[in-house]
């Protein structure tokens, strides 16, 4: 068969992988703290006898976008974003450590400090247990103080401090669950250096302008191969025409 | 089939979702003590096409793999307990609450409904109740020729009688607080019932261990602040119109796909 078939073949499969991966950062242009995904090809050449005509491509994820998305302002006590770097610890539902930027936090029935996607958020020692409170504000250094039930305003009371860490992004791998976690798995050290703004969230940091762009750039770039495909049926075409006998 | 294309759905679900969320709170935006909603998104999780650390060759291991990533989805619609604002409405027997806190209604199916719209009025045994004729627990009958009536802050209701000089306590309103409001679910007419996500009610006089306290002739209103949402629409408009985008471009990709190779 034509050797060009296939390498054409190979352009066209990864531009739709890299489209489907474009697609997905457009989806989630207003998920909570969402952090793009970015890609690359590159070329993978056929090695072996004769000339070395062949150059497949493959595409690849780079590491995860961890540019800030803006701030949205919410006035929602329990409605944090981290400041400039860093991220907030959570448990994921595999007991592990993992991390998010997504700071709409809330409190559940049996007073347990959880992400708006239900994930248990973490403090000095494990999960954040809040008691009964009336108002409850989160400090810059994510510092939990609550007024209890029925106390008066000079009964203010710590509860914890939500762990926040800031390891190296090169370190950091998002999982299939969409968490991000360190690529060793450990538990990373709480950095007292990141801080929190309260009553805002951060958006997702999708560039939906860009996204679009780049849409449209690897739906063309998809034309082309197949273009180069049916030129290479053409020549298959035009060479068994050559053979035969009419 | 083609990926994208089943990606950008759950991209036009979410901002589905999020209009009509968008739309229920602007719709509301009268509604005596309505807590506005927020729909919460997150992505979906990611396939490994590629795995990253893989042998690439007996000494070498592919740097990284590849995930796709396949979508978002709607987690929840949140509501947002924030306090409305206090209209005036000079009506003895509208209330609302200032703080934390519901008023108890007695359903028709014996359950226990939560509200916090506070226009009350009386039927015909002299019982509070709500619009929809449902009433106010605990039940605080007001007596025949009764002239006027005081709610305090504390629930005490006091009615003056015709004839009489002190005004006669007929009662007590109490509220009920929960340790997670926005586990409460909304079954529309105002009303909230108990899930296991809210915990169980702790119901009391108003003004103690946390709860709101009353005040008599105000109502609290809607909490949807109509410029952020007509923000939000905008958002979601655009969003939608991408997402759209983006299934059109997929599907021209399989046309050009189909009408090209092996004609």
């Amino acid at each position: 068969m034509d050797r060009m078939l296939y390498v054409a073949m190979s352009g066209a499969r990864e531009t739709a992988l890299a489209q489907a991966r474009n697609t997905h950062n457009l989806a989630n242009a207003s998920t909570t703290g969402f952090k793009a995904s970015l890609d690359a090809f590159e070329s993978l050449p056929v090695a072996g006898p004769g000339q070395p005509t062949r150059t497949y491509a493959q595409t690849r994820d780079l590491p995860v976008d961890f540019t800030p998305g803006p701030l949205q302002a919410t006035g929602r006590d329990l409605d944090v974003a981290v400041n400039g770097d860093g991220w907030i610890a959570v448990q994921a539902p595999d007991g592990t450590e993992a991390y998010t930027r997504a700071g709409d936090l809330r409190v559940d029935s049996v007073g347990l400090l959880t992400t708006g996607s239900g994930l248990q958020v973490l403090g000095d020692g494990g999960p954040i247990a809040i008691p009964p409170f009336e108002t409850l504000e989160v400090g810059n250094d994510g510092t939990i103080s609550i007024r209890p039930l029925g106390q008066d305003a000079n009964a203010l009371a710590f509860v914890d401090r939500i762990k926040l860490v800031n390891p190296d992004p090169a370190e950091l791998v998002r999982g299939e669950d969409g968490l991000i976690r360190h690529t060793e798995n450990l538990a990373q050290p709480a950095d007292a250096g990141v801080t929190l703004i309260g009553g805002m969230l951060e958006s997702s940091n999708v560039n939906t302008v860009e996204a679009m762009v780049r849409m449209i750039d690897l739906a063309r770039q998809f034309e082309m191969q197949v273009n180069l495909m049916k030129t290479a049926e053409d020549n298959d075409a035009a060479s068994a025409g050559l053979l035969r006998v009419s | 089939m083609n990926k994208a294309l089943w990606i950008a759905k759950t991209g036009l679900d979410a901002q589905q979702t999020r209009m009509s969320v968008i739309s229920n709170n602007l719709a509301n935006v009268n509604t005596t003590g309505f807590k506005k909603g927020r729909a919460v998104f997150e992505d979906l999780i990611y396939q490994t096409v590629r795995q990253a650390g893989a042998q690439g060759a007996q000494n070498t291991e592919l740097p990284s793999g590849l995930k796709l990533g396949t979508g978002v989805r709607t987690v929840a619609t949140e509501k947002m307990f924030t306090q409305g604002n206090m209209t005036q409405t000079e009506n003895a027997l509208d209330l609302a609450v200032q703080g934390r806190g519901f008023f108890q209604i007695q359903m028709p199916d014996g359950t226990l409904g939560y509200t916090r719209d506070g226009s009350f009025q009386l039927n015909s045994e002299g019982l509070l109740v709500t619009a929809g004729g449902y009433e106010l627990l605990p039940g605080v009958a007001i007596p025949e020729g009764t002239q006027s009536i005081t709610i305090a802050e504390d629930g005490t209701v006091s009615a003056q009688i015709a004839g009489n000089v002190e005004p006669l306590e007929v009662g007590a309103l109490q509220l009920a607080d929960f340790v997670n409001p926005a586990g409460l679910q909304p079954i529309g007419q105002n009303m909230f019932i108990e899930t296991a996500a809210s915990g169980a009610p702790q119901t009391g006089n108003p003004g103690l261990d946390g709860r709101g306290r009353l005040i008599q002739g105000f109502l609290e209103s809607s909490n949807v602040n109509t410029v952020e949402e007509l923000v939000n629409m905008i958002e979601t408009q655009r969003a939608y119109e991408m997402n759209s985008k983006a299934i059109s471009t997929a599907d021209q990709m399989l046309q050009h796909a189909n009408n090209t190779i092996g004609r």
